[in-house]
């Protein structure tokens, strides 16, 4: 497969998910700014939205304050917002669109169908524009774009490229929401367990869709701990971090066997994947959780950079 | 004061329907305004999902438009298809062996039939490719001709396509839409299927593969990339053969062969079909500016590691001052009459001819000869004092880069307008593939003049699009 191509395919499921990602924390900040107790603590909700996606600077050097509505607009809308779902959709579509020979048309329509409802929403009555109808939106345009691709997708390696891109980006994403609010899963003297942890640890597995999912794997009350293990250390969760890193395992292994040699960027996700399944909840907090989700950060970066190396997406 | 002309309507014959377009005629009226309006709409959406753009030039680059896409097919018979098929074919053969002799010894010059200067001077001519031998001596792979119909027997070629003729894509993709519109006429009338197309071009490009070539070939398709007007076209040959569309950063030249950049390291390529013009295929050889191309490519070529369709050269066949000679080569190399008629042509580098167009502007049409995409041109009948005036300044100023023809009584085919079925100006284009045979799908893009009265068909100018059916007799 052309270089090139690979790296269109990886970069479009990339953006894909990360439109997904952006809407589910927007949803969440929408959630708590409906609950009569946040008080000023809603304020900081839609300021972690941003820092989640690592976009904070950026937005702090547009001079607004992170209100509702000036975070919205930055993160749905905004063209000056890489990482806005405006941007997302148009980079995801572009991508595609250079890699279009090698995705199945059912995918490439899908996607174009979204972007094209996407430039009619933004023409429409302002109504139809609301933060709620977006996200729900979004999430089940990107849900339709993976469902044609796991349906249509020829199971070759463009199929491993645009997972890998997916699941590197959920990895990313799912270890910056933990860190951003890392601090909730602390154990610390004064915690009573009042209504407000209660209502932050619901929305941190809102945030990934996993509330309902966490009752039925945990059968019980919220606890740190249990929250930490389930998005970090519990395979059955899809947007837990070994999950994530499992998969990419999984899709760079089947490349190394397609090509009869084990990439850089392979040994680098065995050895993310062995360190998480070997590792054990109570000796990440106890090491610092913040520490620990910096490095994991860090180390998906370099594996970005491995794939690109390994795959010659910069040339030769 | 000049009488109207008469133009032919392809479905009538007489005040009768011709039989061809019965059929589809029916079908259209039993199915009422408002279910037809409804059709329309839905083939716009299925162009748009589809994602069937072009990009216009001239504002701001990646604009995508539609093309305006007309429900109503264009019909000819199988007898009627089968005098332009032989015709076509003659032409693409005639066309190929001019482009080899005059990049060999020239015989057809020599002998006095073409002025020498018209082919060594003329800026299509490459003399960098003089002297080689492209595989089975193919220079133009694909060629598109543009014809247009004047009467029941009566056609003509506008002009011929030896670089990279484009909407082939059109010619697949309306068919598509056209069978879900009305299966039911699909299964009743019998329509010649065009869908071969990509199998065959596919064929072509691997009959072409250098000497050098091992095994089973490996073609790619080169384009400029996603900006280009014609990307939906590229990506969709290349999905349709399940081939690679490369950019030319995509490709290198090592040693004696041209690979690509895979993601399991260098691969070789054989066959090049490219969409990008001469002066972009290598900077080492041609444009020094080019990004579009792939230094050291034109090396390769010569030394017959890969081939490259069509060749380069192959335009010195399709310039307009060239195409009045193609009845010649017909005689020439193949011996033969010309079935397919050119149209009478002035060429104003010549004083008489100078002196004729000058005097008769309002009646004629005026192109430049290295025009193309309806720019650059005059409708004399159509144009104001005016703007006649203004054009003969310029082929004043250089007139050897002017041809003239008469303004032709271009035939129409029923088009749906805002007020109904209304007749519109066509032409066709049908594509040729030059292989170890020479193919052709029955079928092709046939263009058609949106607005009233008008003859100019190109996208760029507001024309639209619609199916074209070969239907058995």
């Amino acid at each position: 497969m052309l270089s090139r191509t690979a790296e269109s395919l990886y970069w479009a499921s990339r953006y894909i998910e990360r439109a997904e990602s952006a809407a589910r924390l927007l949803m969440v900040a929408y959630r708590m700014s409906l609950m009569p107790t946040a008080g000023d603590g809603h304020e900081n909700e839609w300021a972690s939205i941003l820092a989640a996606a690592g976009v904070s600077q950026a937005f702090a050097a547009t001079g607004q304050q992170p209100t509702a509505e000036a975070v919205t607009q930055y993160m749905i809308f905004d063209e000056s917002n890489p990482s806005s779902i405006r941007n997302c959709i148009a980079a995801a579509r572009e991508n595609v669109r250079a890699a279009r020979p090698s995705l199945t048309s059912d995918v490439w329509e899908t996607l174009n169908s979204a972007y094209l409802q996407f430039l009619d929403l933004l023409q429409g009555p302002p109504a139809r524009r609301d933060l709620f109808s977006m996200c729900e939106w979004t999430k089940a345009s990107a849900a339709a774009v993976r469902g044609s691709f796991e349906t249509t997708q020829l199971q070759d390696e463009g199929y491993d490229f645009f997972n890998l891109g997916c699941f590197i980006e959920r990895a990313d994403n799912t270890a910056r929401l933990l860190d951003v609010k890392y601090y909730v899963l602390l154990p610390t003297i004064d915690m009573v367990g009042g209504g407000v942890d209660q209502y932050q640890w619901a929305a941190l597995l809102r945030a990934v869709s996993a509330r309902r999912a966490f009752h039925w794997a945990y059968k019980g009350d919220y606890s740190p701990e249990k929250i930490a293990h389930f998005l970090i250390l519990n395979p059955i969760c899809p947007r837990s971090l070994i999950h994530c890193c499992e998969r990419i395992d999984h899709h760079l292994s089947r490349l190394g066997r397609a090509y009869g040699q084990r990439s850089l960027a392979g040994r680098l996700a065995a050895g993310m994947y062995g360190d998480l399944a070997e590792n054990d909840v109570r000796r990440i907090v106890e090491d610092g959780l913040h520490e620990f989700l910096s490095d994991f950060i860090a180390q998906t970066r370099k594996l970005d950079e491995a794939v690109n190396r390994s795959y010659m997406f910069w040339g030769q | 004061m000049s009488t109207k002309p008469v133009f032919f309507n392809e479905m009538y014959d007489g005040d009768a329907i011709r039989p061809a377009y019965a059929k589809v005629t029916k079908w259209f009226d039993d199915l009422g305004a408002e279910t037809l309006a409804l059709k329309k709409a839905e083939a716009e959406a299925l162009f748009r999902r589809i994602g069937i753009t072009f990009a216009v030039y001239g504002e701001g680059g990646s604009t995508e438009r539609l093309i305006p896409f007309d429900l109503m097919p264009r019909v000819f018979t199988r007898s009627e298809w089968d005098r332009l098929e032989r015709g076509v074919k003659q032409r693409s053969r005639a066309l190929n062996a001019f482009l080899w002799d005059v990049y060999h010894r020239g015989e057809i010059v020599r002998s006095g039939r073409i002025p020498a200067e018209l082919v060594y001077r003329n800026e299509a001519y490459e003399p960098a490719v003089v002297g080689i031998n492209p595989a089975l001596n193919i220079y133009s792979h694909i060629v598109g001709t543009d014809l247009v119909r004047t009467g029941p027997d009566e056609f003509y070629v506008l002009e011929d396509n030896c670089r990279t003729p484009s909407g082939v894509s059109y010619m697949l993709e309306n068919r598509e839409i056209m069978m879900r519109m009305c299966p039911e006429l699909f299964r009743s009338a019998r329509i010649a299927p065009v869908d071969s197309y990509p199998d065959l071009l596919r064929r072509t490009l691997h009959e072409v593969a250098p000497a050098k070539c091992e095994g089973e070939p490996t073609a790619v398709i080169l384009t400029p990339g996603a900006f280009n007007s014609a990307y939906y076209e590229h990506s969709f040959l290349a999905d349709q053969m399940g081939i690679d569309l490369v950019e030319g950063r995509d490709l290198f030249v090592d040693g004696d062969f041209v690979h690509m950049r895979t993601t399991r390291g260098p691969q070789r390529v054989d066959v090049i079909y490219r969409r990008i013009d001469d002066a972009f295929l290598d900077p080492l050889c041609f444009r020094p500016d080019s990004m579009l191309g792939v230094p050291g490519l034109m090396n390769v070529y010569r030394s017959g590691g890969v081939q490259i369709c069509s060749a380069p050269g192959a335009g010195v066949a399709d310039d307009k001052a060239i195409y009045t000679y193609v009845p010649d080569m017909v005689r020439f190399y193949l011996g033969e009459e010309p079935i397919l008629k050119n149209v009478p042509t002035w060429r104003c580098g010549e004083a008489d001819s100078f002196k004729y167009v000058m005097d008769h502007l309002p009646e004629l049409v005026v192109k430049e000869v290295h025009g193309s995409g309806g720019y650059g041109m005059l409708v004399g009948p159509a144009s104001t004092k005016a703007q006649i005036a203004e054009f003969a300044e310029l082929i004043k100023k250089n007139p050897s880069n002017y041809i003239a023809q008469p303004t032709l009584a271009l035939s129409t085919s029923p088009t749906f307008v805002d007020s109904g079925l209304a007749p519109r100006h066509v032409d066709l284009r049908p594509f040729c593939l030059v292989g170890k045979e020479v193919r052709l799908t029955p079928g092709g893009l046939t263009r058609v003049a949106m607005k009233e009265g008008s003859l100019v068909v190109n996208s760029s100018q507001g024309g639209g699009v619609k199916d074209t059916w070969i239907v058995a007799d």
